[in-house]
């Protein structure tokens, strides 16, 4: 006999008699929807206790480099303060010769900006694209402050002689629209010449895409190299007993945890020309006091530093995939009769893969980003995007540009993020 | 890994050299670590070991390194060491604030992450909810994302945080506020910053936790009367305590070691420990920097041990056997 304190058995004498043959719930409810409402609700549930972090996340995290990415497309410091030109360039295509209308109107912005004292924001806007032409608008806003008669090209010739350079029309066309990519431009090494095609740069200003390659192949170098120290160290921390392994996991793990700082300025200390390791060569006598290694302030540092701080990255995940491999395979495989290199090479590396393609994936996007060590060991050639990043934003103050070199390589890093998360799976990931 | 008894003398000689070259991978990692420990009882402003260290002589080592941390900065350093000495120290001492800020940001931007991010552990674990990948990779990403970039994104998204000025809300928020009423230059920009990069290792942890989770200790729970808080901090908070500890232990260390993002949205009020000693470096490394870094080295031999405690513990109530 159904009673209303067995569920149960309520479905099933409700089911029996429900007239179109569906289930039901005790209150009379179609069992599919009360399902569906249920699940909803535990839906609902489990998002309301994700919600606050994402809006937390969303406010300190997302939003900042959605501006980020803004900034990098949106400059309006010519733009907003030279309306008249800037008018003037939209109704006039790339390539015309500027006439009296242009220096006209070039001279009442050059007048109004003056006035209210945003010549320096127009003329560094310009600086960004020519070099050196700063100093061309602040010079020029005080003379024509001063007065100027028309005909205004031959008046501004006359106070400048560069106001007839093509190349600084160019620029101030560039920068007549508040958006712009003028900035990804530069990112890769181009400009628009005179004429609104996208050329190279010139030769001695060509740094960027020199960068992003020397950040690659840096990171691809130190991603190997911490693949070569890590998989025979995962390896025997994966085959010994608990107790040792868990004691030598101990070798891992204090670099891990020890401050980034700490293991930089260490490995200062130990690749200066008075350094440890120089003192140690020579008094092994491998080389002679006078030809002690540069180490430091090169790209060996930047290596050295930062194979040393990613290689527990490498080493962790490695020896998590280490740990389940079934070592009767290796043993079935040399019963069968193949050697060690072979039962290495054909049964046991092809199930490290997984950890293989984590450690690897994890070193390479962090490496791709990294910044305080390449900035204190690396020198002028051991220098990373991230160090022309930080020196538009604290050094030329160039922050659109600065914004544009980030936005590549965050487009870079969340692509490889993807794949880490497709391969990998971002739950997979394991610390300590 | 033992060698087999059969193992002839070319594999008997190939393992030893795997080994050799294991013991140097190991030097390799701690050596750096290690070093700087006996560099940075120098008697000398010198990098190196001298020949009065190298022979143990107690002239060649002093702690005149460790005291001018906590001098430096001080009005009169060199005044007796009474109690307005040390009220000087406390109060003056560079190294002295900057390891009060650092604790002060990372107590709170801990506490803040740690909050949140169990929070939200607890919802991405259950099977229900929607859009699960995705949001697991947001809250995910400011591990990620290059630091520059965060620090990049945050200069100016803080520098353009403001409230009106004269509006109520500049009554109501100006004690953590800067003069102009931004975010910049401010310690809660700087919490806020260092609690979204610590929040990813708080939901890696304690995920890991939930994922040994048995789910049919929560319904028994239910089934035996109690309502969900009550679950909660009964039986749910109890077994995944050691994960969100260990989780809020990343995120202080995260906090603590952290000078990207503090380089770039900080003023000079909040200079913590990493900063303070990438100033240090930059300008002029001197051995008193080494003195800084001895004490990191034991204050993160200090967290790997109690990590290392919390981990076991889970894994042996879980009756998880250790691997």
């Amino acid at each position: 006999m159904a009673t209303p304190l067995d569920p149960h058995a309520a479905i099933v004498t409700e089911a029996g008699g429900a007239p179109d043959g569906k289930l039901t719930t005790a209150d009379g409810q179609p069992l599919q929807k009360a399902l569906a409402r249920s699940s909803r609700a535990a839906r609902r549930r489990a998002f309301f206790l994700v919600a606050p972090l994402l809006a937390f996340i969303v406010f300190t995290f997302v939003v900042p480099i959605g501006q980020l990415l803004y900034r990098s497309a949106h400059n309006d410091g010519f733009s907003a303060n030279m309306p008249e030109i800037s008018a003037w360039f939209a109704e006039n295509p790339p390539g015309t010769t500027p006439d009296e209308a242009a220096f006209a109107a070039l001279a009442r912005d050059l007048l109004a900006s003056a006035e209210e004292r945003s010549i320096g924001t127009v003329g560094t806007r310009i600086n960004y694209e020519v070099p050196g032409t700063r100093s061309l608008f602040t010079s020029t806003g005080r003379q024509v402050r001063r007065g100027i008669e028309p005909p205004y090209q031959q008046a501004l010739l006359e106070i400048d002689e560069e106001w007839a350079d093509a190349e600084i029309w160019a620029a101030m066309r560039g920068a007549s629209t508040a958006y712009t990519d003028s900035f990804y431009l530069a990112s890769v090494d181009r400009t628009r010449d005179i004429d609104g095609n996208i050329t190279p740069v010139a030769e001695h200003r060509q740094v960027y895409v020199m960068l992003f390659l020397r950040t690659l192949w840096l990171s691809g170098l130190i991603t190997a190299l911490t693949f070569l120290l890590g998989f025979p160290v995962a390896h025997l921390l994966a085959t010994l007993p608990m107790r040792k392994s868990n004691l030598l996991m101990i070798l891992v793990l204090l670099p891990f945890w020890t401050s980034l700082l700490v293991r930089t300025s260490s490995w200062m200390v130990l690749l200066q020309q008075q350094g440890v390791v120089n003192d140690t060569l020579v008094w092994l006598g491998v080389i002679d006091s006078n030809g002690r290694l540069e180490m430091m302030y090169n790209q060996v540092g930047t290596i050295v530093a930062m194979t040393h701080i990613l290689l527990p990255f490498m080493i962790l995940p490695l020896y998590s995939v280490m740990r389940t491999i079934n070592p009767a395979y290796v043993r079935a495989a040399r019963s069968l009769g193949a050697t060690s290199w072979t039962a290495f090479r054909r049964v046991y590396f092809p199930q490290t893969l997984p950890g293989l393609g984590a450690g690897a994936l994890l070193v390479f996007i962090l490496a791709v980003g990294y910044y305080i060590t390449p900035a204190l060991v690396g020198g002028s050639s051991g220098q990373l995007i991230s160090n022309m990043i930080a020196e538009h934003m604290t050094g030329t103050l160039n922050w659109s540009m600065a914004a544009a070199l980030a936005a590549i390589l965050l487009a870079g890093v969340l692509i490889l993020y993807w794949v880490y998360d497709r391969l990998v799976g971002i739950d997979n990931l394991k610390l300590g | 890994m033992a060698l087999p008894s059969y193992a002839s003398p070319l594999e008997r000689l190939w393992h030893r050299s795997y080994l050799l070259l294991c013991a140097l991978i190991f030097f390799f990692l701690i050596a750096p670590i290690v070093v700087i420990i006996p560099l940075s009882f120098n008697a000398d402003r010198f990098f190196t070991f001298t020949q009065e260290m190298l022979s143990l002589d107690p002239e060649g080592y002093s702690l005149q390194w460790y005291d001018r941390l906590a001098t430096f900065g001080m009005a009169r350093p060199d005044a007796p060491r009474d109690a307005a000495w040390f009220a000087d120290m406390w109060a003056n001492s560079n190294w002295v604030n900057a390891a009060k800020n650092s604790l002060f940001v990372g107590v709170f931007s801990t506490i803040l992450a740690t909050v949140l991010g169990t929070l939200a552990a607890l919802g991405l674990s259950r099977s229900e909810m929607p859009y699960r990948r995705l949001i697991m990779a947001t809250l995910i990403s400011p591990m990620i994302v290059p630091l520059i970039i965060t620090a990049t994104g945050l200069f100016f998204f803080y520098s353009s945080a403001c409230v009106p000025q004269g509006s109520w809300m500049q009554d109501l928020f100006s004690p953590v506020l800067s003069n102009r009423g931004c975010l910049a230059n401010t310690y809660l920009g700087v919490i806020l910053a260092h609690a979204t990069l610590g929040v990813p290792f708080v939901i890696i942890t304690v995920t890991a936790t939930l994922i040994g989770f048995d789910q049919s200790l929560n319904r028994a729970a239910a089934s035996l009367g109690a309502n969900p808080r009550t679950t909660f901090f009964r039986i749910t908070m109890p077994l995944i305590l050691p994960g969100v500890i260990s989780g809020a232990l990343f995120a202080f260390v995260t906090s603590f070691d952290e000078v990207v993002v503090v380089l770039f949205i900080a003023g000079p009020e909040q200079q913590t420990i990493p900063r303070q000693m990438w100033i240090g470096i930059r300008e002029q490394i001197s051995p008193a920097i080494l003195a800084v870094a001895t004490l990191l080295v034991g204050f993160s031999i200090a967290l790997l041990t109690t990590v290392e405690l919390l981990r076991r513990r889970s894994e042996r109530i879980r009756g998880v056997t250790p691997g």
